[in-house]
């Protein structure tokens, strides 16, 4: 039984649909990433789980338990913030305390979980400071502490990471991700950094204008992306327009060549091509027995660890290349371009 | 702006602005009743103005009203301002001007809708109508300040203490009131200054019986100058520094 | 369904309704009697007849009226200005001090504020007198033989209403020029303006929500202020304060003192409606 399920949830602001239509089911344990740009309706979810918000239409179910109208008091659920949320008129210890103050905790029960939560998140010596004496990882650590110290069956992360610097925020990926396979809690966790998304998930779900795009492993979702969407928001990507052939073929400027076709496409059928620019092979041949389709190689580009080569196919399509070494081709030559059919997706 | 100009200039305005106070406290201790100088030192308008029951008896009349009306003022703006912060109900915006049109228009065109309306359904003047009158333009101060503090909270501060299983009123108790009740205090602070000093609005709904201080202090400005005057103009002064001062001792100690 | 967050904001919003029945009560209510009163024949007493009648607008109209309207517009923009022209800069100067300095101004000029307008008219009134320090100073450097006839004018009302107002223009200045970015001016300075026409055409466009701000605070208010004008004006000075006051508590005539209330209330729409349209912001705080 998944620990929570969400059924047709709809949610409307008054200002158009915010949320069309979600449902999801996450597994006890799952560490799930909603992964969408701003406005795609990703906190309005993670709101509606925490019973901050409640869904116009769509039933929320926890542990088995219909909670669609328990407030957010009375939920197994617990949330970070992304500001935080510090209570600036309380100290650490008094921040991490608050929740099983208010569950009338006996004082040395309470005493004994605020060191051990200390402990967890590294911040031993800092009961007694103030929020706004506490750097940005230390407020983040006290509110992820203030919410685990609960044992909630769920740990709801809004952006948690958004306002801290790249190094910090590729130590807390680290950090995070071991709390959560020490705590076994499960989390779900919002962010519009896909590089975030695909380091920490074991499922992401793509969102996209109130809707769920594709849901699935980092691996499915990076390899395979189901949507349009899906395919550029994650990774760079080349999407070209081809047309169904029979025989799991495809068709692009007139020659054919092989492709996972899913099915239901038709002949005939366009599709779009996702072909991930590090994936994208070119040379002056292709090697022995391989298919491969005619190019002209625009331009060079040294890009930090990779060499971004742009390329143009015979219809005036535009596509990217990232390789390792440089090939003794210089621009304008012609080329012929190939990949391996099991590493590009087939879009409708 | 040159500097040297400005300094100059700043310090011009601020002489300007504590010249007539000086003056005030200065002459308090004027043993001569009419000279333009100093002819010496005397304490003697101050055991004067001990003396004066007529005073004391006002001051005692103002403080009353200051404190009744700040207290229910304070409850109701506050109360207002808790309600209605982040919300947009019909009417409101009609609503808050209105509450707040005692603070934006002359004083003495509310103190003359007052003295009309409580003759017109027969209230006597006196101290209930002052008390009334005070409450009225009261509130806004403490509305507006108390509102403006709740705007510039963080929601999210809310929210995570009911998502931390604080039901409602216990959210209220230990995260909302605790972080607007500086502001309700400005708000009640500053509404007790305008009270305490009113003349326009008591002028207008007081009765014989309920004379406040400034309307005694207006009144025997009217008829002669007497340096008994002085020294409680200067007494008063001495509490507002003796505040300002203790205000600002906290507020540096804090920080 | 239920929706226990809906339900817990609308129960918090009832907790507005001592406000609102306390505001018709006591703001919504008396106006409207009072715009009622305006139109209605005087008792022969204190009281009011329900005969309806355009009598007491007309009577605005008369010359000895319309001179006070005049005169009293012409005090109000006239301390106004003056305290616009003495406020700006020093909002200006508290703007450009550094942060320690300008706590302790700002402490300064909120002082007055906190003290009774009517100790610090009374301030001016030992000032000014005939035999006050200004005139026992003057004699004493020779420079006047006989003192100088200071209070009781004009000149000394509108000393008096700029003397009070001046801090209600400077904290709403102030507030706007500390709000500012002053990289802006920098950057007009970059490009080729000289100060005054980096001032010109920056800071004050930049800074006219305060100003705005100031105008109405100190407009607002010099229109009404009856004891100033009586303190330091003598029985020389008529302004619509005093008039409103006089036909309501001496003359007795209610409905004219309501007519001239109205009168200016309209005024004070049009002044708040004016700087809604300058866009600029009301509140002190």
């Amino acid at each position: 039984m998944s620990i929570l399920r969400l059924e047709g949830i709809h949610k409307d602001f008054g200002e158009g649909d915010v949320l069309r239509g979600i449902d999801l089911d996450v597994e006890a344990g799952e560490f799930l990433t909603l992964l969408g740009p701003s406005g795609c309706g990703k906190t309005t979810t993670l709101r509606i789980v925490a019973g901050l918000e409640t869904p116009d239409r769509g039933r929320v179910w926890l542990d088995g338990r219909d909670v669609t109208a328990l407030p957010p008091e009375s939920r197994s659920v617990n949330t970070v913030f992304q500001n935080y949320a510090l209570f600036p008129h309380m100290n650490v210890a008094a921040n991490i305390a608050y929740g099983l103050r208010v569950r009338k905790t006996a004082k040395p029960e309470i005493r004994r979980r605020v060191e051990e939560m200390l402990r967890l998140v590294q911040l031993e010596g800092y009961e007694s400071r103030m929020p706004d004496s506490l750097s940005g990882g230390q407020r983040q650590r006290v509110a992820i502490a203030r919410a685990v110290v609960l044992a909630p069956h769920i740990l709801l992360l809004d952006e948690p990471l958004g306002a801290l610097d790249l190094q910090l925020r590729r130590q807390m990926q680290t950090e995070l991700k071991a709390l959560q396979e020490k705590l076994g809690i499960t989390f779900i966790y919002i962010t519009h950094d896909q590089e975030e998304a695909l380091n920490m998930s074991d499922r992401i779900a793509v969102m996209h204008d109130g809707r769920f795009e594709q849901i699935g492993s980092p691996e499915e979702i990076y390899e395979r992306p189901a949507t349009r969407f899906a395919a550029g928001f994650i990774g760079q990507t080349n999407l070209l327009a081809c047309t169904v052939e029979a025989g799991g073929l495809l068709a692009f400027c007139g020659e054919r060549f092989p492709a996972l076709v899913p099915e239901g496409m038709r002949p005939g059928d366009q599709a779009a091509l996702c072909l991930r620019m590090e994936r994208l092979c070119y040379g002056s041949r292709a090697p022995e027995g391989h298919w491969s389709l005619p190019a002209t190689l625009v331009e060079h580009r040294f890009a930090g660890g990779s060499l971004r080569t742009t390329l143009t196919a015979p219809d005036g399509q535009t596509l990217t290349a990232f390789s390792q070494t440089r090939p003794e081709l210089e621009p304008g030559a012609p080329v012929r371009i190939w990949w391996d059919e099991q590493h590009a997706a087939v879009i409708p | 702006m040159g500097k040297r100009f400005r300094t100059v200039y700043m310090t011009a305005i601020l002489i300007f602005l504590y010249l007539p106070i000086l003056v005030v406290v200065l002459y308090s201790f004027n043993p001569s009743k009419t000279a333009g100088v100093m002819t010496g030192f005397t304490l003697s308008w101050y055991r004067e103005l001990f003396a004066d029951g007529e005073i004391a008896r006002t001051l005692g009349n103002s403080l009353k009203v200051a404190c009744i009306s700040v207290a229910a003022a304070g409850i109701i703006g506050t109360l207002g301002a808790v309600a209605l912060a982040r919300r947009h109900l019909k009417l409101q915006g009609l609503m808050e001007g209105l509450s707040s049109l005692p603070i934006m228009i002359p004083e003495i065109v509310l103190a003359m809708a007052f003295l009309a309306a409580f003759t017109f359904v027969g209230l006597e003047l006196g101290m209930l109508t002052l008390v009334l009158a005070h409450i009225t333009f009261c509130i806004p101060y403490i509305f507006i300040i108390v509102k403006g503090r709740l705007a510039a909270l963080d929601i999210s501060l809310e929210e995570a203490a009911r998502d931390l299983g604080a039901p409602p009123l216990r959210v209220f108790r230990d995260i909302t009131f605790p972080l607007v009740f500086p502001a309700v205090l400005a708000g009640m602070l500053l509404a007790f200054a305008m009270s305490l000093d009113d003349v326009i609005i008591s002028f207008f709904v007081t009765g014989p019986g309920a004379q406040t201080l400034p309307l005694k202090i207006y009144s025997s400005l009217k008829v002669g100058v007497t340096p008994k005057i002085n020294a409680l103009c200067t007494l008063m002064l001495g509490v507002v520094f003796l505040f300002v001062g203790v205000s600002q001792w906290i507020r540096a100690k804090k920080t | 369904m239920t929706r226990p967050l809906e339900k817990t904001r609308r129960r918090r919003t009832l907790l507005c309704l001592p406000l609102y029945v306390w505001t018709v009560t006591f703001v919504l209510l008396p106006l409207v009697y009072v715009a009622g009163v305006s139109f209605c024949e005087r008792d022969a007493s204190w009281g009011v007849t329900s005969v309806l009648t355009l009598e007491n607008y007309r009577a605005l109209l008369e010359p000895t009226y319309l001179l006070v309207f005049g005169e009293s517009l012409l005090t109000a923009l006239l301390s106004t200005a003056l305290a616009l022209l003495l406020g700006y800069p020093f909002a200006y100067g508290m703007a450009r001090s550094s942060p320690r300095r300008r706590l302790m101004l700002m402490v300064l000029v909120v002082v007055p504020f906190w003290t009774s307008a009517l100790v610090r008219t009374y301030g001016w009134m030992i000032l000014l007198r005939a035999n006050g320090p200004i005139n026992a100073a003057l004699q004493a450097l020779g420079w006047i033989e006989r003192p100088l006839k200071l209070l009781y004018n004009n000149g000394a009302v509108l000393l008096g209403l700029v003397y009070t107002l001046l801090p209600f223009m400077i904290l709403p200045c102030f507030t706007a020029l500390e709000r500012m970015d002053w990289s802006t001016v920098e950057a007009a300075r970059d490009l080729g303006a000289t100060p005054w026409h980096a001032f010109y055409t920056v800071t004050l466009p930049l800074t006219r929500s305060g100003i705005m701000s100031g105008i109405t605070l100190t407009f607002v208010p010099s229109m009404g202020i009856f004891y100033i004008a009586e303190l330091l004006g003598g029985s020389k000075s008529v302004l619509l304060g005093n008039l409103i006051q006089e036909q309501l508590l001496r003359a007795r005539n209610t409905p004219f003192g309501a007519a001239l209330a109205m009168a200016l209330l309209g005024f004070t729409a049009l002044v708040l409606w004016g700087q809604r349209r300058a866009g600029g912001e009301t509140s002190l705080f």
